[in-house]
């Protein structure tokens, strides 16, 4: 940090193939959503696909979009606001669920 | 040149830029995120009519969007990798693959809207008047969730269109990428918000 | 400068010379202090309007009945005096224009991190006021949904509600790019040395402001279109005609609107925090702890949105968890009223207008505050809910709190910014003369509000007039208070006497500098002290 464009200095960027693999990650979860959601789980079902999209989110966070080379601040950053967002919805969803 | 415009052009932060584009991205994130809360507090009502109004969408197109969107934001990624690797033909090409992918999905969003309006499914129309409340709620969420991100696909075709241009002319180089790391980080976050959308509208059937 | 050989001559930057002479300098600058000045300029324009509006009502109010306006143009006026005051008066009024000014200086910063972000965002300020203003004349008739916009009255109405809630996305939007420009400049443009506890508490204010700005307009943003397609194509998200659901609008309003209170109030504490070690001549009381609990009342006024729904059809369970984090976000805001109050004790107290301001603040903050627990407690709730109490409680908030302490920052901060000095006899008589109307304007209205008088209302029973007569005078002495203080204001920033750089002997950086400032701000590098209030 003490280098203000230190990335400048050094950039090889994220490699090509790893960025194919997690394509290919990536593509294995939207066909198994789909197959899940055909099978029906009842209620299960769009708890499953939700969490397989958060799993999805996290590798495109990650690797895509690099927070994983990001610093420790930018990390905090994403995930309170992840946590926030949560909160509001399920504070919101109290009213809801208990009306 | 003036010294007022110089004490404004010499600082330069390339950290700064980008901190920015992410806090941008938090922005958009909680504007779709009012949206989604919309989304589970009437599936939480109507959880039978959503999961009829899904039916009568098409899955097949859905995955062939999600598929274009995924793989188009691999490719803008690999732009950024290319530039910073001083391969600036395989940066453009890259960046034109991912402005193609975007172009198929507002084909195909053309497509699927335009077969609703043909079966007079759209907002205000008589068939929509006619819905029950839930059925109602889903297709104007439906329209409005999809509305919203189509907008945000334009508006990122155009960040990266000004990218495009911007590698050929050298502007973005091996030592100034900023904008394209911004463009790629605004590219992504449209095939996030995607990743959420599509489950909750297509898979629910 | 740029090639930084020799010592640069000060020239101040009201008059540096740029690419551009005149008004067309201003209109095309991106120094943080003239865009300052020009939020600053639209600010006060717009608090007048808002004044004007206000007093009308006040007039309306003499007599039981019609006494100058109809019932319909009552509406007009009360939304629009709503609209005006809080987004284009509060929200902007002490982060976009002190902080624009004094948030690069304090952190030892030339600029903010977004010069040309910055100029944007006010641009996208005044077009949003004027569609706001416009929005008044037109055709159909000025928005008479509050500023609230309640669904479903708000998406039937035939008045112009679509431009007006353009023009609250589009000043939302002018929000978010401020707070997203200094949370950047927070981070990335502290002088070298300057660690985030060695910042004064006016930069940590802000930054938990920004925050706010940053996430919870958003979700208003989404809102007000989410509101306008319902209008413009039957899209029904919240009029229950069209399958939607009117309580889902106020949830998702409130969700911002809540937060956006911090938004006024936590740079008014921030404002406060400065001035009060100034004329106490003392090192801040518990300096992390007015920091931390900014960042504290940022995040848990997140959470507490359902207070201002316990009569709208919650349910039962919703109530008491939103009270209950509503009395947690009184502590934070207590913290920091017992650090002030500490660090007045066995200070050499000088009473010059601003900590005369600064005092009339903590008063009437303590007094909002404290009906605000009232209004946070359902029970007590229901039964005020929505009556002239509730009007006076958000008014000695937001204007005994923002307002006052808006007032002690240009009257602490002018000399620096103009680089001259008003008349402080005029000055602390105009304080005084605005302290009490404010207090004979709103105390009333406590009394009458617990008695049952509905709010939004033009009309009365009459055992409410005496009450109403008392109230409306002191609208008038406060409007008088107000107009000799601007004046004084005006012709101090003008023709005053020069100020010195340090005329109130602070000790945070801004007073390190020439007054007025010049356009870099630090010609040499700032030293950075360990704790920014170290008074012997």
């Amino acid at each position: 940090m003490s280098n203000k464009n230190a990335h400048a200095v050094e950039h090889s960027g994220t490699d090509y193939m790893l960025l194919g693999k997690i394509l290919v990650l990536l593509m294995f979860f939207t066909f198994a959503t789909i197959t899940i959601t055909e099978l029906d789980f009842g209620t299960l079902t769009l708890t499953v696909a939700l969490l397989i999209a958060g799993v999805k989110s996290y590798f495109v966070i990650a690797y895509f979009m690099h927070l994983k080379h990001e610093g420790l601040l930018l990390k905090i950053l994403v995930i309170s606001v992840f946590i926030l967002y949560i909160l509001i919805v399920l504070i919101t969803l109290i009213d809801y669920y208990y009306r | 040149m003036s010294e007022h415009i110089a004490h404004h052009d010499e600082h330069r932060d390339d950290a700064g830029s980008k901190l920015g584009m992410w806090l941008f991205i938090f922005t958009e994130l909680l504007l779709f995120g009012g949206l989604f809360l919309v989304y589970s507090v009437y599936r939480l009502q109507y959880h039978q009519n959503f999961h009829e109004g899904s039916l009568e969408l098409s899955v097949t197109i859905g995955a062939i969007n999600t598929i274009a969107l995924l793989f188009s934001s691999m490719t803008i990624a690999m732009a950024l990798t290319a530039v910073q690797r001083q391969n600036k033909k395989l940066a453009l090409i890259m960046i034109g693959l991912t402005l193609l992918m975007a172009a198929v999905f507002l084909f195909n969003k053309y497509i699927e809207w335009g077969a609703k309006f043909h079966h007079g499914l759209y907002p205000g129309s008589e068939l929509m008047d006619g819905l029950d409340r839930g059925h109602l709620l889903f297709f104007s969420l439906y329209f409005f969730m999809t509305g919203l991100h189509a907008f945000h696909i334009i508006v990122g075709m155009i960040l990266l269109t000004v990218c495009f241009v911007k590698v050929k002319s050298n502007k973005i180089n091996n030592d100034r990428f900023v904008l394209l790391e911004n463009g790629a980080l605004y590219w992504h976050l449209v095939d996030l918000i995607w990743i959420f959308l599509f489950p909750l509208l297509y898979l629910i059937s | 400068m740029s090639n930084g050989v020799g010592k640069v001559e000060y020239v101040s930057y009201l008059e540096h010379k740029g690419k551009y002479t005149g008004i067309m300098s201003w209109l095309t600058t991106m120094d943080h202090k003239r865009i300052s000045l020009m939020y600053m300029y639209g600010v006060m324009t717009f608090f007048f309007v808002g004044v004007v509006l206000g007093l009308t009502m006040k007039v309306e109010h003499l007599t039981p009945g019609e006494t100058i306006m109809k019932a319909q143009t009552y509406n007009g006026v009360f939304t629009v005096h709503g609209i005006i005051m809080i987004f284009m008066v509060v929200i902007p009024g002490l982060s976009a224009v002190f902080g624009n000014f004094f948030l690069p200086i304090l952190i030892g910063g030339k600029d903010v991190s977004f010069p040309k972000l910055n100029l944007f965002s006010w641009y996208l300020y005044i077009t949003g006021s004027i569609l706001a203003v416009v929005s008044q004349f037109m055709k159909a008739g000025p928005p008479d949904s509050g500023w609230t916009f309640y669904a479903p009255y708000s998406s039937s109405t035939g008045t112009s509600v679509i431009m007006a809630t353009t023009a609250a996305f589009i000043l939302g939007f002018s929000s978010i790019l401020t707070g997203l420009n200094f949370i950047v400049t927070v981070h990335r443009m502290r002088a070298p040395g300057m660690k985030f506890f060695n910042m004064p508490l006016f930069p940590w204010s802000l930054y938990a402001t920004a925050w706010i700005q940053l996430l919870a307009t958003p979700v208003i943003g989404i809102t007000l279109v989410m509101l306008i397609a319902e209008r413009l194509f039957k899209i029904g998200f919240f009029d229950p005609a069209l399958g939607g659901d009117p309580i889902l609008f106020q949830h998702l309003f409130w969700i911002y609107s809540h937060p956006a209170v911090y938004v006024m109030i936590l740079p008014a504490m921030g404002a406060i925090t400065e001035i009060i070690p100034t004329f106490c001549q003392k090192k801040i009381y518990g300096y992390k702890a007015i920091a931390l609990s900014s960042l504290a009342i940022a995040g848990v006024g997140f959470l507490v949105w359902g207070h201002h729904m316990y009569t709208s059809g919650m349910s039962e369970n919703a109530r008491w968890f939103f009270s209950l984090l509503t009395f947690i976000v009184a502590v934070p805001s207590a913290i920091k009223v017992f650090n002030w109050i500490l660090t007045m004790y066995k200070g050499s107290i000088d009473l010059k207008p601003p900590f005369l301001y600064a005092l009339s603040f903590i008063f009437l903050f303590i007094i909002g505050g404290t009906t605000g627990l009232l209004l946070g407690s359902v029970a007590t709730n229901v039964q005020v809910h929505d009556t002239a109490f509730v009007v006076a409680h958000f008014h000695y908030i937001i204007f005994g709190g923002m307002g006052f302490a808006f007032f002690a920052a240009i009257h602490y901060w002018l000399p620096k910014m103009y680089g001259r000095m008003y008349n402080i006899k005029i000055a602390n008589i105009a304080a005084v003369i605005n302290f009490i109307g404010f207090n004979i304007l709103y105390f009333p209205q406590f009394v009458i509000g617990m008695q049952g008088m509905p709010r939004r209302y033009y009309d009365y029973p009459a055992e409410f007039q005496p009450a109403q007569i008392f109230s409306s005078i002191g609208g008038f002495i406060l409007a008088f208070g107000l107009v000799m203080m601007v004046w004084n204001l005006v012709k101090g920033a003008r023709s005053g006497e020069k100020a010195p750089d340090n005329p109130w002997g602070g000790s945070t950086l801004e007073w390190t500098l020439p007054s007025p400032p010049s356009l870099e701000n630090f010609d040499e590098a700032p030293v950075i002290k360990e704790n920014p209030y170290d008074y012997k």
